[in-house]
C-alpha cells in the first residue's frame, strides 16, 4: 500500500512538474508581490515584521504586497527541492535545513550571494558584521542567507528553586553538576530537554567540547585532524550521559517534545532549561510561565577544568536564514529589499522583542530578559557554532536521533561518537 | 462491458439472454474489444505503477539530486548497500516486525474468528464492531492514543499508573529503549488491525459448511482437534490470503512507526521504509533512496512467493 502510494505521489508530481514548469509569472506586470515561502506563520515572527515593513514600504510604492506561505520545517527542503527542480521558486524564502542543499542552489545559480547584493544596495552595513561572520561559517563561507534573528544560547534558571535550595549560579561544569546533584536530592529535576528534538542534548555535547577541546574542536574534526572517537571527544559525551544516567533530564526524555520539556520549565517543575534567546519571546507570554520572566535568570555555558575555552566565547547562531531567489529578483525586488534590510533590525526588536543580525537600538520599554540578550551578545568575544553546525546533514540526524540513547544509557558515549564519526565519514 | 457485467443477473437479466451467447464471445476474441475494455485501466496502471517502478531502478544507478543533477555511478549504490549497518538493521527489523505482527494480527483474528463463530454465535454482531472498530481510525490518532497509554512524562500514561497500582515499578520509559518501544508497535498495530482479520477469518468460517463441523463432531472431534483436523484445512485459503495480506502490510510499514516512535529511540525501530523515505527526502539521496526501496520490493516479492509455494503443497496435499 506504501509503495503503492509512494508511486502515485511520484507520478502526480511528474505530471504537475510537467504541467508547471512552462508557467513564469516573476514577469508579470503591475505592483509587486513578495512571495515569501516561511516556516513561520504570517502571524509570528520574521513575516510578521516583513509583513508590517511591506505595509510602511507600500504608503510611497502603493500596492507592494507580501504574500506568505508556510511549510512546517521538516517538509521545507523536500518542498524547495521541487520548486527548485521546476524553476519556479518564491522571492524570498527560508533556507534548507540543510546546508549541501543550500550549496547546490547557489551553485546552480538560484540564489544570491547577499554580501554582493546588500553592498550594490548600499545597505550591507545594516549587517551586524559578527552576524555576518556566523552565516558565513555555516554557510559555505558566503552570506546566502539573512540573518533575520541572532540568538545566544545557554542555560536558563529558575532563580527561585535556586534560592529556595540554597544552590548560587554555578560557573564551572563541576558546580553545575553539584547543582543538579543537589537539586535532585531535594526532589526537584534539575534539567529539562527535549529528547524528541535532540539537538537540546547534542548542544550541551557541543558545548563541553567547545569549553574543553576549544573553540575548534568541530572545525578540526571537520578538516579531519580530530576524530569524535578521540579520547577527549568521548569525554565530553560521557560527561553528559553521566547527566542523563543520574536522573537529571528527568522520566521519558526522550518522548519530551520542544513545549512540553519547556512548560516543564516555565512551570517550575524543572530548574533548568538549556535553550537559545530566541524562547524569550515565550518566557514573556504570561499565559505560559507560571514562573515570571523575573524569576528566570541565564547562565553562560560553564567552563571545563583543564579546558582551554571562556565563558565570553557564546554559543549563537541566526537561526533559520532567508534567502532570495535569483530568478526572481530584479530593481523593484532590490528597492523593497533595501527597504526592509534599513528597518529590519529596529523593527524586529520594538514589534516582537527580537534581537537580529541587524544594527538595532533596542527600545526603552524593552524587557528585562531581551535587554539582558542583547547585552549578552556585545559581551561575547567569540562566537560557537553549535554540535552539528558542520556535520553534512545524515550525521546530523544520526547525532540528534541517538542521542537520547546515550542520555538513558541504552547507548555508551563510545559507542554514540564511533557511529557518528561514521555518518561524517560517509559524507 | 454490459454482456461482462450482467452475465450473473443484474439489473437487465432479461436483456443478457440475448447478449449471452455469440456476441460476448465473438466480442471478446475482438482484439480491438479486448483493447478498449482493458486500455484505460492499463494505462493508468502503467501510469502510477510500472513508470514510476522503472524510473525509481534507474535511480538505483545514480547519485545526486534534482538540483544538483545526477551522476552515473554503476553499481555504486549496490556497493554501499552491502557495507551498510543501518541498512542490515533496517532489514532485520522489518523482518522481526513483519513475522511477529502478521503472527499477532493473523493469530489473534483466526481466535477471535472462532470466538465469534462457536462462542458468540449470533450475538457476536456488537463485539464484531467492536473488535473492528480501530481499524477504520486513522492511524496517526492511534499512535497519539497509544502514545499517551504509555507515556511516562510529563505525566505517567494508564500503563504505568496501572502498574504502580499493582505494586510494580510505575515510572517504565516505554519508548526508551528499543525492545519496549518494539513492543508497543507490536502490540498497536495487532490491536489495530486483528479485526480486520477477524472479520475476513470469519466470513471464512461461516462458508464451512455445517454438516461437516456437525459430522465431526458426531465422529468425536471436539476443540482444539476440531480446529486442527477439520477448521485449519477448511480455512486454509483464506488464512493465506490473510498471511499474504498482512505480512506484505507490515514489511511496508510506515505510518504507525513513524506516528508512534519516529524510528526511535536512535534508529532502532526503523525499519527499511522509514530509512528509504528519510534517504531520499530528508538527505536529498534519491540515488541511494532508491536502491533501498528496490531491496524492499524484492523482499516483499520473495516472501510473496514463498507463501505462494507453500499454498500449492497445501492444495495438492
Amino acid at each position: 500500500m506504501k509503495l503503492r502510494s509512494v508511486a502515485i505521489a511520484a507520478a502526480a508530481m511528474l505530471a504537475l512538474a510537467a504541467c508547471s514548469s512552462g508557467t513564469d509569472d516573476t514577469a508579470a506586470s503591475g505592483p509587486l508581490q513578495v512571495k515569501y515561502y516561511s516556516v513561520q506563520q504570517p502571524t509570528e515572527g520574521w513575516p510578521l515584521v516583513f509583513g508590517k515593513l511591506t505595509d510602511d514600504y507600500a504608503k510611497t510604492k502603493p500596492g507592494t504586497t507580501l504574500k506568505v506561505e508556510v511549510a512546517p520545517q521538516a517538509d521545507l527542503d523536500q518542498k524547495l527541492q521541487l520548486l527548485a527542480s521546476q524553476n519556479n521558486l518564491p522571492t524570498i524564502f527560508n533556507a534548507p535545513n540543510s546546508n549541501e542543499l543550500l550549496q547546490q542552489m547557489y551553485n546552480s545559480g538560484q540564489i544570491l550571494d547577499l554580501e554582493a547584493t546588500l553592498k550594490e544596495l548600499g545597505v550591507f552595513d545594516k549587517l551586524n558584521p559578527a552576524a555576518v561572520e556566523l552565516v558565513k561559517k555555516t554557510q559555505g563561507g558566503k552570506l546566502l542567507g539573512l540573518p533575520l534573528e541572532l540568538n545566544i544560547e545557554g542555560v536558563w534558571y529558575n532563580k527561585k528553586l535556586f534560592a529556595d535550595n540554597g544552590i548560587t549560579a554555578p560557573t564551572t561544569w563541576e558546580e553545575l553538576s553539584a547543582a543538579a546533584a543537589a537539586l535532585q536530592a531535594k526532589g526537584v529535576q534539575p534539567f529539562a530537554a527535549s529528547g524528541q528534538q535532540g539537538w537540546p542534548l547534542t548542544r550541551l555535547l557541543g558545548n563541553y567540547l567547545f569549553r574543553t577541546v576549544g573553540p575548534n574542536a568541530l572545525q578540526d574534526v571537520k578538516d579531519g585532524k580530530a576524530k569524535l572517537t578521540d579520547p577527549q571527544y568521548v569525554a565530553a559525551a560521557q560527561a553528559v550521559a553521566d547527566l542523563g544516567t543520574k536522573g537529571y533530564f528527568g522520566k521519558g526524555v526522550g518522548t519530551l517534545d520542544y513545549a512540553t520539556a519547556q512548560d516543564l520549565f516555565l512551570q517550575g517543575k524543572a530548574a533548568m532549561f538549556y535553550m537559545g534567546s530566541w524562547a524569550v519571546r515565550d518566557f514573556g507570554n504570561q499565559q505560559t510561565n507560571k514562573i515570571g520572566a523575573d524569576n528566570i535568570g541565564f547562565l553562560p555555558f560553564p567552563t571545563v577544568a583543564g579546558g582551554t575555552g571562556t565563558a565570553d566565547q557564546t554559543p549563537m547562531n541566526a537561526g533559520l536564514t532567508t534567502v532570495v531567489s535569483k530568478k526572481g529578483y530584479n530593481a523593484e525586488v532590490g528597492a523593497w529589499l533595501k527597504y526592509i534590510v534599513e528597518h529590519y533590525g529596529d523593527r524586529a526588536l520594538s514589534e516582537i522583542g527580537l534581537v537580529s543580525g541587524f544594527t538595532a537600538n533596542p527600545p526603552a520599554d524593552a524587557s528585562a530578559l531581551t535587554k539582558g540578550v542583547v547585552t549578552q551578545i556585545g559581551a561575547t568575544k567569540q562566537p560557537l557554532l553549535w554540535f552539528e553546525a558542520l556535520f553534512p546533514t545524515k550525521a546530523t540526524d544520526t547525532a540528534t536521533k541517538n542521542v537520547t540513547r546515550l542520555v538513558t544509557g541504552d547507548m555508551s558515549p563510545a559507542d554514540y561518537m564511533n557511529t557518528l564519526q561514521k555518518a561524517i565519514d560517509q559524507g | 462491458m454490459t454482456g461482462r457485467r450482467h452475465r450473473g443477473g443484474g439489473p437487465y437479466p432479461d436483456r443478457l439472454i440475448t447478449y449471452e451467447e455469440e456476441p460476448v464471445r465473438s466480442m471478446l476474441g475482438d482484439k480491438r474489444a479486448i483493447a478498449v475494455f482493458i486500455g484505460p485501466a492499463l494505462i493508468v496502471y502503467t501510469l502510477v505503477m510500472i513508470v514510476p517502478l522503472i524510473w525509481s531502478a534507474g535511480y538505483t544507478f545514480f547519485d545526486g539530486s534534482v538540483i544538483g543533477g545526477f551522476n552515473f555511478t554503476g553499481l555504486d549504490n549496490y556497493k554501499q548497500l552491502l557495507g551498510d549497518d543501518a541498512f542490515w538493521a533496517s532489514t532485520w527489523f522489518t523482518v522481526k516486525y513483519g513475522i511477529a505482527v502478521t503472527v499477532g494480527q493473523v493469530g489473534f483474528g483466526l481466535l477471535l474468528a472462532l470466538l465469534y463463530t462457536f462462542y458468540l454465535k449470533r450475538a457476536s454482531a456488537l463485539v464484531r464492531t467492536l473488535v473492528f472498530f480501530p481499524v477504520v481510525l486513522p492511524t496517526v490518532a492511534v499512535a497519539a492514543m497509544f502514545t499517551k497509554l504509555f507515556a511516562v512524562a510529563p505525566q505517567p500514561g494508564l500503563i504505568n499508573s496501572i502498574a504502580s497500582v499493582l505494586g510494580m515499578s510505575g515510572d517504565r520509559d516505554w519508548f526508551g529503549d528499543s525492545g519496549s518501544a518494539f513492543i508497543v508497535l507490536v502490540v498497536m498495530d495487532v490491536w489495530r488491525s486483528m479485526g480486520f482479520y477477524a472479520v475476513l477469518l470469519y466470513a471464512g468460517l461461516v462458508d464451512i459448511p455445517d454438516d461437516i463441523i456437525e459430522g465431526a463432531r458426531l465422529d468425536g472431534a471436539r476443540g482444539w482437534r476440531l480446529v486442527r483436523h477439520i477448521i485449519l484445512p477448511m480455512l486454509t485459503p483464506i488464512l493465506l490470503s490473510s498471511v499474504i495480506f498482512s505480512i506484505n502490510g507490515t514489511l511496508k510499514v510506515f505510518d504507525s512507526i513513524m506516528a508512534l516512535t519516529g524510528g526511535g529511540p536512535g534508529d532502532t525501530t526503523s525499519p527499511l521504509t522509514l530509512y528509504m523515505y528519510k534517504t531520499a527526502f530528508s538527505f536529498g539521496d534519491y540515488g541511494y533512496g532508491s536502491t533501498i526501496a528496490m531491496q524492499l520490493t524484492l523482499l516483499s516479492l520473495l516472501v510473496t512467493l514463498v507463501i505462494f509455494r507453500f499454498s500449492r503443497k497445501d492444495q495438492t496435499r
